[in-house]
Parts: C-alpha cells; structure tokens; sequence
C-alpha cells in the first residue's frame, strides 16, 4: 500500500454514496412497511442485519405478515434470491485469495455486486480493505434506513399506501439501466417475456419455479448464439 | 404476531440467503477452472433475472378490470423514461414511486 489508510476508508465512501442515497430511502420504505405489519424497530434492525437482501426484506414482510410455514419461506427465498447464485460465481475468481472473504461474500448484494463487479480498485488503495469498505458502508447505509423508516413509520403524517412501489421501480430502474447498456438484450428479453409466459401459463401463486426453469433452457438452448459473442467481446 | 415463528421466518430467511451466497465458493473451490457452462450462465442470467423480478412484481395487476393497472404502467412508464433520460436510479425510483403513491392515493 502506498496510501495511508485514510484514503482508502474516503475512496470507499465516495464508491458508496450513490448506493447510499438508495438504501437509506428504499430502507426507509422498508421499515415503515415492516412497521405497519406490526413488527417495530428491532424487527428491521435484526433483518437488514442479518438477512441483507432487499428484495427479499420486501416480500418477507408478506411473509412475517401471513405468517407463511417454514419451508414455504425457505423456497420463497431461493427464487428470489436465486440469482446471487450468479453473482457469486462471477465473483469466485476475484474473491479468490481475498481477505475478509466471509463478510465480502455475505454483504454481496445486487448494488455492492454492481460497484465491485468491474473489479476496479483505487490506484495505490489495497484492493480487498477497498471492497470490504464498500460492502460495509453499504450495509451501514441500509441498516440506518431500516432503522429510520421504523421509527419514521410510527410519526409520519401522511398515507404511505402505494410506498411498496418503491420495490417494482427498483427492479424496472435497472432493467431499463441494463437493456440501454447491455451488449446483447437477448438475456434480458428472455426473463421478461419467459416469467410473462408463465404468469399466464401458471397463474401468480405458482409462476416463478417454472419460469426460472424456462429462462435457464432458453438461455442454455442460446448459447451457441450468446456464448461465441461474449468470447467474443473478452 | 407469534415471536417465535417470526423469528424462525428471519432466521430461515438468512440462512437461505447466506446458502445461496456462499454456495458457489464452497462448490467451486479457488484454482479450479470454472466450468464453462456455469460461467457462460454467470454471464447472462442476472439481465434475465432482473427481467423475471419486474415481472414478479407486477404479478398482482389487475389488467382485466378497471382502473386496468393503469397506476402500475403510468408510475414504470415514468421509471423508464426518466431512467434513460438522466440515468440516475435514485431519481427514477423515487419519482416513480411518488407517481405511483399520488395515482392510488389520490386519483385511482
């Protein structure tokens, strides 16, 4: 390292007030959802803590809320959280040797994976103290959020009906992101048009094993088309 | 609320997560090539997903009957057009998210 750490820890939350922004107002909706289903501020403090996973804080308020079985949470939470499967496989050769490599993989969240995906690190910073920065304030901004939102929840003076949108414009907002960016829209078109076959197919209860099974045939039968072109683009 | 079955819920919630997160490194060990197949999927199944998860949440629309979802494609229209206007998803999730809270609250 030729910087003192003291860069390190700025350059790391610099990385991470575009995320901060996000997390502390999409916890903020989360702790008040969770709020109104009447689970209060330790509630909120303990999920963003341990679970970590936005998407599925949101739908595990249904969850806690319906009081859902056991094993229907577990699978729930496997197609949700399916795809950091994925995120965790392109990430096994740059986590290889990484120090911190329990926490840099827990804390590997769709936004932290965004920022440190590209694999770059600050010139001069020591590349594994850089990531677990990032990961760290990351988790620090949603944890505060949570914590904001409940306490908010309980004084706020307005209708929050509608808040849960926050949830759908997150995921629309980065697949417009990544359908203006991508090289190949193919991936993307399959997931939305393969889930929409079976929602119709399958009705809401019970679409997303299927489809997620779908996308993956589509996407094995498109390889010889997909595959050659990202050799290509390496 | 039954604390104990909640608390089970955020414990088996957690669980599954961390699973899910730390699979890949135990299944494919450092040093090891990764198999082509695996990695070609690491590569194109996140666009996919994030294209499943906006479906996922849209699931519950009512299309057929009045108002016709028309809060839900008002509120993404106003996601995507800003979205590739100012690239900024904050901004974009954020007015999305007050169109769609004005459209149920005040208007629908």
């Amino acid at each position: 390292m030729s910087k003192p750490d003291g860069s390190v820890v700025r350059q790391a939350l610099i990385r991470s007030v575009p995320v901060m922004a996000g997390y502390v107002v999409l916890g903020i909706g989360f702790g008040i959802l969770l709020r109104g289903a009447g689970y209060g501020v330790g509630w909120s403090f303990a999920m963003s803590l341990l679970i970590y996973a936005g998407s599925m804080q949101f739908v595990g308020v249904s969850l806690l809320a319906g009081g859902a079985s056991l094993l229907a949470a577990a699978l729930t939470t496997v197609m949700v959280n399916a795809r950091h499967l994925f995120y965790s496989i392109s990430m096994i050769g740059r986590y290889q040797n990484a120090k911190y490599k329990p926490y840099l993989i827990f804390a590997l969240t769709d936004e932290t994976y965004s920022i440190l995906s590209d694999g770059s690190a600050p010139e001069g910073a020591d590349p594994d103290l850089y990531r677990l920065l990032v990961s760290a304030f990351d988790q620090c901004w949603w944890v505060t959020g949570s914590v904001l939102g409940s306490l908010l929840g309980a004084v706020i003076p307005f209708s929050t009906q509608g808040i849960e949108f926050s949830m759908t414009a997150l995921f629309i907002a980065s697949f417009t992101q990544q359908w203006l960016t991508a090289k190949d829209r193919l991936p993307a078109l399959t997931g939305l048009l393969g889930t929409l076959a079976c929602l119709l197919a399958f009705g809401p209860e019970r679409f997303l094993i299927p489809a997620m099974l779908l996308i993956t045939l589509v996407l094995t039968l498109l390889r010889p088309r997909l595959g050659r072109r990202e050799e290509a683009a390496r | 609320m039954n604390f104990g079955h909640s608390a089970a819920l955020v414990a088996v919630m957690a669980l599954v997560t961390m699973l899910l997160r730390f699979l890949p490194f135990l299944i494919f060990r450092a040093g090891k090539p990764i198999p082509p197949y695996v990695a070609y999927l690491g590569d194109v199944l996140p666009a996919a997903i994030i294209g499943m998860l906006v479906v996922y949440c849209l699931k519950d629309t009512v299309v057929t009957a009045a108002p016709y979802g028309a809060p839900e494609w008002i509120a993404a229209a106003c996601v995507v057009g800003l979205q590739a206007w100012k690239r900024n998803s904050l901004l974009s999730i954020l007015s999305g998210t007050v169109v769609y809270m004005l459209l149920v609250q005040l208007v629908f």
